[in-house]
């Protein structure tokens, strides 16, 4: 601890650690914010910097560790606390009341002295937006706002409330180049008028753009921090995602390789209209690993749930070669099946998706009941058949070494590495043509994570096509045979894993449209 | 420095059963010895005999307690109609409607048709048109919910609101005499219409409820349908992801759940009251969502909660006669244990622990 800071520092942590169960989220952790500056919190997903950024505003209370505010030492218990010490938040899902409007949500929940004076509130308001430069229309209801105008309403919310200290979780993610060049001018002006400022992001060259200073996190760790004039995109990249790691995750050569899905033109688009999946074309080889890479939100949702008949389909074709059909059958289109209608007409998917318990499991049923997730219409009748799901929940809960006192308690309440082994284990009991899984072994331990890795080899030693979501970079390039790089619903590259280096597909990952201004 | 003591509410990591009932015997003992410390205060009776007096209005006689019993057995059977609603968390309010309606429906073949047809024909019709009556009742909210995702809560709100005026309705064009406002007992002398009494004319409703019991229970924990409900209101992407069609089951189980109401109505006016009145009711299609959700949707504990809530208000009559006190004050008393077997459940899901804010010096 650097007692004779010359500059006093805004937000001070030091020694800080948080534990979600057995995962350790952040570690040993110090971290300085100084008076007046632009910081960029870099990282990859899950390296830590929502949860850190978190215990700043309130939401998760360190295990370990002290927070300073202004050198003061603080608690933070609850957002209120934030508020109270000047720390604003502006979370990446908007905490807004749709059909109130832009000043009502401003000053909503806040105690002024007497009866709320709105004609006062709209004027300091008012005077807010001029100094900082916003352009907001005050009176329109946030149902009738575009994303950017929400944004904004959340910043000037969190300046009305008097923080001095921003924090902004991504808040680019969602906004167009333009929107984006004028976020930035916004928060220079809040730099020059003397607020501090964290910007929660992974996109390069916006954090040399506007940063003074960039600190990076990896896997939960503070790996260190440098002044933006110093740094390079490739030296950022170079210590978000560090050096090569050896995992030693045994990838035996695939055999028997042969096509069993192939997706081509593949193009989605969302409720909203926006395209989420832009020309995918690729092949999903029996007996192979295929690796999909990307930054979160690059579509991998879209991917994995078009394939199983979950996500609407725009445009092209996906078809499966049945690998106990004869040599000269045509393949079957998927297209336009769900996914009843893909398992009646025989093709065995499994699918882990990323949502766990919202969508891959029944939270409040057992093993046994989740079990029948898989097998429910196989009952005699109208009845279920309980006898064979009890069965396999009870294999699973031995050979997987699922912790659980019985195969009828909640999987909800197990641990998060136990759910994941409760869920990988139904899929590959179906004995699957295709896996695919989206982020297997997010949130898990060492140990577990090797016990996926190894389930998920040995499928495709089996000969069943695995298709693999993963975030991080090392597992992906010691695990897969192959890597398909997605950036912005585009497929950016599909390189091999056994040659393929961290910097190739690190650099695939970062391609984002509107990055090549600064290239 | 500020060492003030802040608490932290989180969720329990499991809790064996035993633990679970513990404390809930403990809330209903709780709620007993407030509910006699409120007796004492505000009546100075002594709150055991107001306790045996309410026990004695429900089962002091055997009349009292067949009636009793007939009472526990239609509020056990609308709330065994909104059940699977409620697990599939379709939040049916509507069931008071749905009870109506079927009533409604009874009471028209009843009237109308006992001219025509022969005795067994009317019951027979009776049967279609309350469970028709009812299904429809439900089917409407549920389709508009499965298709344009509308607010069922509000939705099945206003269908008792239809069906009360359309009751309301039918009651003057059928009324007896002219200008009475109501329609009297139907059929009283050819009777009609009637359903037929097995042993004393309380025993055919509760039969009916006690085979519905059984019935539901197997559909919901061992039929395919039933699965289907409780992965649907656990969440609908998971059930899309298994491949359930979330529109058809929403659907499906609305229509079940208003044909049960319905059948509710036939025996109400049918088999008890042989008579219609906007408040036939009585409330029941909403004091059945309280007992379903107290019982957990198991329809087996629900014979335990509706036969709690059915004492309290038998008695409740009683001491009001008895004491002289007014009506309300069963009310009072139920209020105060729901409260706690409610409340009761918060402490199981949740613990409190109090930690010290960590405002130490630097």
């Amino acid at each position: 601890m650097n007692a004779l800071e010359p500059v006093k520092t805004a937000i001070r942590m030091e020694h800080i650690t948080k534990r979600f169960g057995s995962v350790v989220a952040n570690h040993d952790i110090n971290f300085v914010l100084k008076k007046g500056e632009i910081l960029s919190l870099l990282g990859e997903n899950g390296s830590g910097k929502t949860t850190l950024m978190n215990m700043l505003s309130g939401i998760y209370y360190a295990d370990e560790g002290q927070i300073y505010v202004n050198d003061q030492p603080v608690a933070i218990t609850s957002p209120k606390d934030a508020y109270d010490l000047g720390i604003g938040m502006i979370h990446q899902h908007f905490k807004l009341v749709d059909v109130f409007t832009a000043v009502e949500n401003i000053v909503l929940g806040l105690k002024d002295e007497g009866r709320l004076d709105l004609k006062k509130a709209r004027q300091r308001i008012v005077e807010i937006c001029e100094r900082y430069g916003f352009e907001i229309d005050l009176d329109r209801k946030i149902y009738e706002m575009s994303v950017s105008q929400k944004q904004t309403v959340e910043i000037v919310k969190v300046l009305y409330r008097g923080a001095e200290i921003l924090i902004l979780d991504e808040p680019t993610a969602v906004l167009t180049p333009q929107e984006t060049d004028k976020l930035f001018a916004v928060m220079r002006n809040m730099k020059a008028d003397g607020k501090s400022l964290i910007i929660i992001t992974h996109k390069l060259h916006e954090v040399l753009e506007v940063s003074d200073r960039v600190a990076v996190l990896r896997k939960g760790e503070y790996i260190g921090d440098v002044q933006t004039k110093d740094a390079s995109q490739q030296s950022l990249t170079d210590m978000m995602v560090g050096h090569a790691v050896a995992l030693n995750i045994a990838r035996p050569t695939p055999v028997n390789v042969a096509p069993r899905l192939v997706v081509e033109h593949l193009t989605v688009y969302d409720d909203l209209g926006v395209k989420r999946l832009n020309d995918v074309s690729f092949t999903a080889n029996a007996g192979e690993i295929l690796g999909i890479a990307g930054i979160a939100g690059s579509g991998q949702r879209e991917l994995l749930e078009a394939i199983s008949g979950l996500y609407p389909i725009s445009e092209g074709s996906i078809r499966f070669h049945d690998p106990k059909a004869s040599e000269n059958a045509p393949p079957k289109e998927l297209v336009g099946m769900d996914p009843m209608a893909i398992r009646k007409c025989g093709v065995s998917m499994a699918f882990v998706p990323e949502d766990r318990l919202g969508m891959g499991l029944v939270g409040s049923m057992g093993m046994t009941g989740n079990m029948m997730l898989r097998s429910w219409r196989k009952g005699k009748g109208a009845f279920l058949n309980r006898k064979a799901p009890e069965e396999l929940a009870n294999r699973i809960w031995k050979e997987l070494d699922v912790v659980t006192p019985s195969t009828s308690f909640p999987v909800r309440r197990m641990s998060g590495g136990n759910v994941q082994k409760v869920l990988v284990g139904r899929e590959i009991a179906q004995d699957p043509a295709v896996l695919m899984t989206a982020y297997a072994v997010r949130g898990l331990d060492i140990n577990t994570s090797y016990t996926i890795y190894n389930l998920l080899t040995e499928e495709k030693m089996k000969g069943v096509a695995v298709v693999y979501v993963g975030e991080d970079l090392d597992v992906l390039l010691e695990l897969c045979d192959r890597i398909l790089v997605l950036c912005g619903g585009q497929v950016s590259g599909i390189v091999d894993g056994r040659t393929a280096d961290k910097r190739q597909v690190g650099a695939l990952m970062t391609r984002v449209e509107g990055d090549s201004r600064h290239e | 420095m500020n060492n003030k003591l802040k608490f932290h509410i989180s969720k329990r990591a499991a809790l064996p059963w035993y633990k679970a009932w513990a404390i809930r015997g403990a809330a209903i003992l709780a709620a007993l010895v407030v509910c006699a410390v409120v007796t004492t205060l505000m009546t100075g009776e002594n709150p055991i005999s107001i306790y045996a007096t309410i026990f004695y209005g429900a089962f002091g006689t055997a009349r009292r307690s067949w009636v009793t019993v007939q009472e526990l057995a239609v509020l056990l059977g609308i709330s065994l109609a909104v059940t699977p609603a409620f697990k599939m968390r379709f939040w049916n309010i509507g069931a008071e409607g749905q009870v109506l309606i079927g009533g409604l429906a009874t009471t028209a073949c009843m009237i109308c048709l006992a001219d025509t047809l022969p005795n067994s024909m009317v019951i027979v019709c009776m049967v279609i048109a309350a469970i028709l009556a009812g299904a429809v009742w439900g089917f409407l909210p549920a389709f508009f919910k499965a298709r344009w995702n509308t607010n069922e809560t509000l939705f099945t709100l206003m269908m008792n609101y239809i069906a009360t005026q359309l009751a309301a309705y039918f009651i003057i064009v059928w009324e007896v005499p002219k200008g009475a406002g109501k329609i009297g007992i139907i059929n009283q002398s050819t009777e009609i219409g009637w359903l037929p009494q097995i042993g004393n004319q309380y025993l055919l409703s509760i039969l009916v409820v006690a085979i519905l019991t059984g019935v539901m229970y197997v559909y919901l924990n061992n039929s395919k349908h039933g699965y289907e409900i409780a992965v649907v209101g656990e969440s609908q992407r998971t059930a899309s992801y298994a491949g359930i069609k979330v529109e058809r089951v929403i659907i499906r189980t609305m229509v079940l759940s208003g044909a049960i109401c319905g059948l509710m109505g036939l025996l109400l006016v049918g088999g008890i009251h042989h008579t219609l009145t906007t408040t036939v009711v009585d409330g029941r299609g909403f004091t059945a969502v309280m007992v379903s959700w107290l019982a957990k949707f198991n329809p087996i504990a629900m014979i335990f909660t509706s036969l709690l809530l059915v004492v309290l208000s038998r008695g409740a009559g009683e001491i009001s006669s008895a004491f002289g006190l007014n009506h309300s004050f069963a009310d009072i008393l139920t209020g105060i244990i729901l409260f706690f077997i409610i409340g009761s459940e918060f402490f199981i899901t949740y613990q409190i622990s109090v930690r010290k804010s960590a405002g130490k010096e630097a």
